[in-house]
């Protein structure tokens, strides 16, 4: 970590697929790695398929600001929906993306956007990536469930921050530790994981195999090298 | 009275009943080895009131202070806390919370938005009745329409309540606050309620990075002895004040003392700075004081002014920022010292009054160098890039003499 890096995450997806917890993987990965990094939560009434987004505020020096990310750098659409439904607290998607910025979206085939939304991106120099999250997650843990692993192990790639082992250390304080729970929904749906797995060790296993798959289509597409020019 | 040691009080390097040290303050605060984690402010709360040898805790819930008064009662739970309960309202609470305060007590509660405004009545009768009762405020929206999320316009009505008023920035002066704030308030020359506050959601639910004193390790018990006032008696002050108010015998007599009572409860307000400044390295805290451009606030809006001055500082332009950690005492002379030299003076702030501006433009000359801004309300964020083009904004319309001071 020479150089300074800063990045403000704006996450959205739906209710269910887990974007607090990426959130929360991703922050405390930072935090093992020794870096610095803040989250906020932020959804309305808790229900599956309902919005939800989370932001994450990760840097190799000190983290002041707090609240939500207005203006961010990195923007992660764990669905299509998000896009395609307005399934989001912030319209349109890419809403106060810096320039340079970088947009990762899970979808196997890129989202027809509208003329305005393709110019503004265009003006702003966005990268925009699609990544097969949730094909990747029941390819690799046969489970939707592990979509937003796929997005953190894609988005730690782009970034550069924080490293696999990092990320490796991280989920397993998430599943094995205490752990953040972050709501009683949260809690039942770790045991649906939980069941499915039937043990930890193997949830843990398949969730690492997801987090390096989409590490790896990263880093193949030729990804990571663009986002070192992202700015805050 | 302090001096008196010998009246049942737990002595500093005895165990407590769950095997922590009572250690004292200074070397607890200053000497001893702090470890870091990385929590949600609810868990710091938590964590602080751990190692806070509380008496007696009441619990209300309302957001976003619910998940900390839990928490508190999972210490309880665990035998950290002597007694525990929840209240049937916030007004009700705040009454149980004398009482256990009357009684001898160190009290700790929370509360936040309407639960702060529900409660009121009883702020000023704690402070006049010189109880060192410790609440978090975790402040949100009061005003209409209903917003759950961060908002400080309720500390403007705490200003006048007798209580000190400090401000967390983020989790770290949180968990500092909670524990420095017994020490402070129970001094008997001080003896009065304070309010730790941080701002809801933004301290209170997210994750950050504190360290902490050693978990084995509590500050020493309140000692009731050293209370200026007698606990609960019903024949001398302050209770005697109650049960039989000077007003039923003479008006005169209770213009008097009302005055002179008040005067004092000022007064220890004033008494807690010596204390405060130790602790707290400051009431104030001054980045680039020779700066032409200063922001000044308290909490989170000191977090995004430290990256609004970031921004300028990329950009080439120095800019000074000045926070305050207390907001009762209000550091008067600390505030006219640090912005002498500047020429704009901007004050952020999460509500849509305003006040802290009112506060700063009524302790220094020049007052028209105060823009009151940017604000936001409602529990809206305030990005630092606003902070910037609030401040662009203004300079220019100042070199055009365009500007309304607000």
């Amino acid at each position: 970590m020479n150089n300074k890096k800063r990045f403000n995450i704006r996450m959205a997806g739906i209710g269910g697929q887990g974007v607090v917890t990426a959130s929360h993987i991703l922050s405390n990965g930072m935090v093992i790695m020794g870096g610095e990094s803040t989250l906020v939560p932020f959804f309305g009434s808790e229900k599956r398929l309902a919005p939800v987004e989370s932001y994450v505020r990760i840097a190799n020096g000190k983290i002041y600001e707090i609240g939500e990310i207005i203006y961010p750098n990195v923007i992660m659409i764990f669905h299509p929906q998000v896009i395609t439904h307005g399934k989001s607290y912030t319209m349109p998607f890419y809403s106060g993306l810096k320039p340079d910025g970088v947009v990762l979206i899970n979808s196997d085939t890129p989202i027809n956007l509208v003329a305005d939304e393709v110019r503004e991106l265009e003006e702003r120099n966005a990268h925009i990536y699609y990544l097969p999250a949730t094909t990747i997650a029941r390819e690799k843990a046969d489970t939707d469930l592990a979509t937003n692993m796929a997005m953190v192990g894609a988005i730690s790639a782009i970034m550069g921050i924080p490293d696999l082992p990092s990320l490796e250390q991280s989920v397993k304080e998430r599943f094995l530790g205490k752990g953040f729970v972050v709501s009683g929904g949260t809690a039942a749906l770790d045991n649906v994981i939980e069941r499915k797995f039937a043990k930890k060790e193997q949830l843990l296993k398949k969730n690492m195999e997801v987090i390096s798959a989409a590490y790896n289509y990263a880093v193949e597409h030729g990804w990571a090298a663009a986002s070192q020019t992202a700015k805050v | 009275m302090g001096g008196h040691e010998s009246n049942g009080m737990p002595q500093i390097g005895s165990m407590n009943k769950k095997g922590q040290i009572i250690t004292d303050p200074s070397e607890l605060f200053f000497l001893s080895p702090r470890t870091q984690a990385f929590l949600t402010g609810s868990e710091v709360i938590k964590e602080a009131v751990k190692r806070a040898s509380v008496d007696f805790s009441v619990a209300y819930p309302i957001t976003p202070q619910s998940e900390a008064s839990s928490l508190v009662g999972e210490l309880y739970a665990d035998g950290y806390v002597g007694d525990y309960m929840r209240g049937e309202s916030e007004f009700a609470v705040m009454g149980q919370c004398a009482g256990g305060a009357f009684g001898g007590a160190r009290v700790f509660t929370t509360t936040a938005g309407p639960g702060t405004l529900r409660a009121f009545e009883n702020f000023p009768m704690w402070a006049g009745s010189r109880l060192p009762i410790e609440v978090v405020f975790t402040v949100r929206g009061v005003n209409s329409p209903l917003s759950i999320q961060p908002d400080t316009l309720e500390i403007a009505f705490m200003l006048e309540t007798g209580m000190l008023l400090w401000h967390a920035e983020d989790a770290q002066d949180l968990f500092d606050f909670i524990l420095k704030g017994y020490i402070v308030a129970e001094q008997p020359e001080v003896h009065l309620p304070i309010g730790v506050i941080c701002d809801g959601f933004f301290v209170t639910h997210t994750k950050d990075m504190v360290l902490m004193t050693p978990e084995n390790r509590v500050i020493p018990h309140y000692n009731p002895y050293a209370s200026p006032v007698t606990c609960m008696d019903m024949e001398s002050p302050p209770v005697r004040m109650m049960r039989d108010p000077f007003v039923m015998k003479s008006n005169y007599i209770s213009y008097m003392t009302h005055a002179s009572w008040q005067l004092e409860v000022r007064a220890a307000i004033e008494r807690s700075r010596k204390h405060t400044i130790q602790l707290l390295d400051g009431l104030i805290e001054v980045e680039n004081p020779d700066a032409e451009i200063m922001l000044i606030s308290s909490g989170t809006a000191v977090s995004q002014s430290r990256e609004a001055v970031r921004l300028f500082r990329d950009q080439g332009v120095k800019v000074g920022l000045v926070k305050i950690k207390t907001i009762r005492p209000f550091p008067a002379q600390e505030v006219r010292e640090a912005l002498k030299n500047a020429k704009h003076i901007f004050v952020p702030e999460f509500n849509v009054a305003g006040w802290m501006a009112k506060e700063i433009k009524s302790v220094i000359d020049r007052s028209e160098r105060v823009v009151a801004g940017p604000h936001v309300a409602g529990g809206m964020t305030m990005p630092p890039e606003v902070i910037v083009e609030e401040i662009e904004r203004s300079l220019a319309l100042r070199g055009k003499k365009e500007l309304i001071h607000g």
